[in-house]
């Protein structure tokens, strides 16, 4: 018999950090892999009420998600037994209703989850105007009645630009965006530079976008450079399928067919009320599905940050 | 019961495990954890958290700080204030700027109560002036110079031995349309980065060109910077070619030099050759425009030396004069006899000149591409450092306030504001980040004295001693300075001691 020896990481304690940002109007708390901004509306007794609680959520947030990763790494399928953890029902739920003609673990929905989490928490504590909790570019938000939110949409996550602003009110039956792309942080099976869904909630929005931004892709092109996920991440849910990791130039035509797959999948799921709007992006092209606010609020205007 | 590591770890090759969170990744040689703070550098775990200072190793030039030494152990270097130095990198940006800068740190250095004021530019004036050592034509003064189709810059004023361009600059940043502005962002970020970036001069060459690298002109890659002018070569080498052979001309673009005609030779006796040369005559010996610039021979288009020649003057050439030609770096080169009808025959080089042409070789320096970031810090930026902006650039110009980008000296140019320009390469590694305005977002950092600092409405109680970075939860990582730059923090330290 020989005995494993691990060194035990650092507990959330320890490692977890929390600081305000923008002269006390925002939270950044930060644990590992996870950063999340959040921002929250009120009377400032209930902003930092809130702050409480979000902060007591967080801490051990990710040893409960860690305590079950190898179930959360598994496709989502009828026999897998429920995940015990909060966060991980979230994902699992986010999925499941996506599972049955896709390919995709709870992990497509874990950014949201884990968004959505936070912000009830801060919302079980105290009533608040507005909140939001943006977990790397995935953001869950709250809006009292009349209250609303103006979202700014980026065209590539690695060099945000803004594209275009859409405002989202209380009547809107939106509070989850998600973006991905094979440029973002996590791995895609698709050539999108980005997808933004908008949705009822932010692990459905993480998940559909994950899904939508695999679907727009140009499956044997020559211009697309894709390595087994396995390579770059030993953990990756994605095993051995092949992750994007450059793609040359495309022809309009080839943008056109390749965001029309996308376009058709984000339909279906539009269809089925999993998404309320979303929009692909390609090498400057872009294709907006779904009407509401995505559709209506998109504003063609750069926003100047500059000295 | 032998406790016992486990063997798939070790046996894994290049993974190694992080053990910072729950998550446990592995990580591959070269990749990030899933966090983006800690990656597998030659196989050891290290932070690669974005907040950079600066260690001062005189002996550890440019190495990171393994992760062994953990954020902890470091952290406890910051009390010996005067060995540390906080960058801007990562620091970020407090636009708009009326609010003070992220961090105005204090420290005592030499005895003397130092502050440094630590901010990220965001600066939409900005571009890079790129000298590429080359003497071969890469386009015409003022050509465009493009990225994927995109107007990027334009070739500037030729320095001696080198091409110079000019690119960015807010005509193509805000000015053209947003495609422009990306690529023009893009390609200003890449160079100050490090990363070789590919660019087209319209009519001209297309070049790849990476800070602190050769270039590489029509895919060659460029060796070496010319020695001098074909004049200059003629006025270096005449001696060692005198007696060995009798005429020699060194082909240049810019201007090409006759042995015989030059003052250097006339001074050494060298007989006339009756040797006639296309071009338009300068002074004796010296020629302009023998050919049209090029990739060729001494950055003209020829490939044959003798097609710059006319016959030679039959009243004055005899058969059997010996002629070397040769370009200004020696890559070229060929020796000619004339027959009895006198023109010239190749022959190959006799061994009595093999030493001449290796010399002329062995003076030239490593061709490079250098980069120099250049952006105007005269904006709302200085708010962040006093409430009274004009007196920072002052005390810049009056040099009481050190500037530094990553704790690379920046040089100031004189006139109004604070334009300054900074050798990309003795910065920090990807220093340099961007907004989508587009914009680029540089690290500046002004080091003065204390006192100089509440004279010139610096934001005093916004002062924090160097030691209270370890009680802040922000990331950050310690490099070392390289040893061949000034000490930021000694500079004015010194200064400030001899006044």
């Amino acid at each position: 018999m020989t005995m494993v020896l691990e060194r035990r990481p650092p507990s959330a304690a320890t490692r977890m950090h929390a600081r305000l940002l923008a002269g006390g109007r925002r939270l950044h708390l930060q644990d590992g892999p996870i950063d999340l901004i959040i921002e929250a509306d009120g009377p400032e007794a209930d902003r930092r009420a809130a702050f409480a609680a979000a902060e007591r959520r967080f801490s051990g947030l990710l040893d409960e998600l860690c305590a079950e990763i190898s179930l959360l790494r598994q496709p989502v399928g009828a026999s897998e037994p429920n995940p015990r953890g909060a966060v991980a029902r979230r994902m699992t739920e986010a999925c499941r209703k996506l599972a049955a003609d896709r390919f995709i673990t709870p992990m497509a929905a874990v950014a949201g989850a884990v968004a959505e989490e936070v912000l009830a928490a801060m919302l079980a504590e105290v009533a608040l105007e507005r909140a939001f909790v943006n977990n790397g570019g995935d953001i869950a938000f709250h809006l009292a009645p009349d209250a609303a939110y103006k979202i700014g949409m980026i065209d590539r996550p690695d060099q945000p630009a803004l594209f275009g602003q859409l405002r989202i009110g209380y009547n809107d039956p939106v509070r989850g965006v998600a973006t991905s792309g094979w440029r973002g942080r996590s791995f895609s099976l698709g050539i999108a530079d980005a997808v933004t869904v908008l949705a009822r909630n932010a692990a459905g929005a993480d998940a559909t976008a994950t899904l939508i931004a695999n679907e727009v892709d140009l499956p044997g092109h020559g211009a697309i450079a894709r390595v087994p996920a396995r390579e770059l991440n030993p953990d990756s849910d994605l095993q051995g399928r092949l992750v994007t990791r450059a793609v040359g130039p495309l022809s309009p035509g080839e943008i056109r067919v390749a965001l029309g797959h996308g376009a058709q999948y984000a339909e279906q799921l539009l269809h089925t009320g999993l998404i309320v709007a979303a929009a692909l992006h390609l090498q400057g092209k872009t294709r907006l599905v779904g009407a509401g606010p995505l559709s209506v609020g998109v504003e063609e205007k750069p926003v100047h940050v500059s000295c | 019961m032998p406790d016992k590591v486990p063997k798939t770890e070790k046996s894994e090759v290049g993974k190694i495990r992080c053990d910072a969170c729950p998550v446990l990744c592995y990580i591959r040689e070269g990749q990030d954890g899933a966090c983006d703070r800690y990656a597998n550098h030659a196989g050891s775990l290290v932070r690669v958290d974005p907040h950079v200072l600066l260690s001062r190793a005189l002996e550890k030039d440019g190495a990171i700080v393994p992760f062994a030494a953990r954020a902890d152990d470091w952290d406890g270097n910051l009390v010996t204030a005067a060995d540390t130095f906080v960058t801007a990198i990562g620091a970020g940006t407090t636009y708009p700027d009326y609010k003070p800068a992220p961090f105005i740190i204090s420290s005592a250095v030499e005895g003397v109560d130092m502050v440094t004021v630590v901010t990220e530019g965001i600066f939409s004036y900005c571009g890079v002036k790129v000298k590429i050592d080359t003497d071969r034509h890469l386009g015409h003064e003022c050509a465009t110079v493009k990225v994927r189709g995109e107007p990027v810059g334009h070739v500037t004023t030729a320095e001696y031995g080198s091409q110079m361009l000019s690119l960015g600059g807010v005509s193509h940043l805000t000015g053209g349309s947003k495609k422009e502005g990306r690529v023009t962002c893009e390609t200003l970020l890449d160079l100050c980065n490090g990363k070789p970036v590919e660019l087209t001069i319209d009519g001209g060459a297309s070049i790849g060109v990476e800070a602190g690298k050769a270039p590489i002109v029509n895919s060659v890659r460029e060796e070496r910077m010319r020695v001098g002018c074909g004049s200059a070569t003629i006025g270096m080498f005449a001696k060692q070619w005198r007696g060995k052979v009798d005429e020699v001309v060194v082909v240049d673009d810019h201007i090409t030099g006759v042995l015989s005609e030059h003052q250097a030779g006339k001074m050494l006796g060298i007989r006339e050759t009756g040797i006639q040369i296309k071009g338009r005559r300068s002074t004796p010996g010296r020629y302009f425009q023998v050919a049209s610039p090029g990739t060729g021979w001494g950055g003209t288009n020829i490939s044959d030396p003798l097609s710059i020649l006319t016959p030679f003057d039959s009243k004055r050439a005899w058969p059997g004069l010996s002629l070397l030609m040769i370009s200004t770096t020696g890559e070229h080169h060929a020796y000619f006899e004339l027959d009895d009808q006198l023109r010239p025959v190749e022959h190959q080089l006799p061994e009595r000149l093999t030493d001449s042409v290796a010399r002329i070789a062995e003076n030239c320096e490593p061709a490079l591409s250098t980069v120099m970031f250049m952006a105007g810090a005269g904006g709302s930026l200085r708010a962040g450092v006093t409430e009274n902006p004009v007196r920072l650039t002052r005390a810049v110009k009056d040099a009481l306030t050190y500037v530094t980008c990553g704790g690379a000296p920046a040089y100031i140019w004189p006139g109004g504001g604070i334009t300054l320009m900074v050798d990309v390469t003795e910065m920090p590694a990807n220093a340099f980040g961007s907004v989508p305005t587009p914009a680029l977002v540089a690290p500046i950092e002004f080091t003065l004295r204390l006192s100089d600092y509440a004279a010139l409405g610096g934001h005093m109680d916004h002062v924090r001693p160097l030691s209270a970075l370890r009680s802040d939860s922000l990331p950050r990582r310690a490099l070392w300075h390289k040893g061949t730059l000034p000490w930021p923090l000694a500079v004015r330290a010194r200064a400030n001691k001899s006044t």
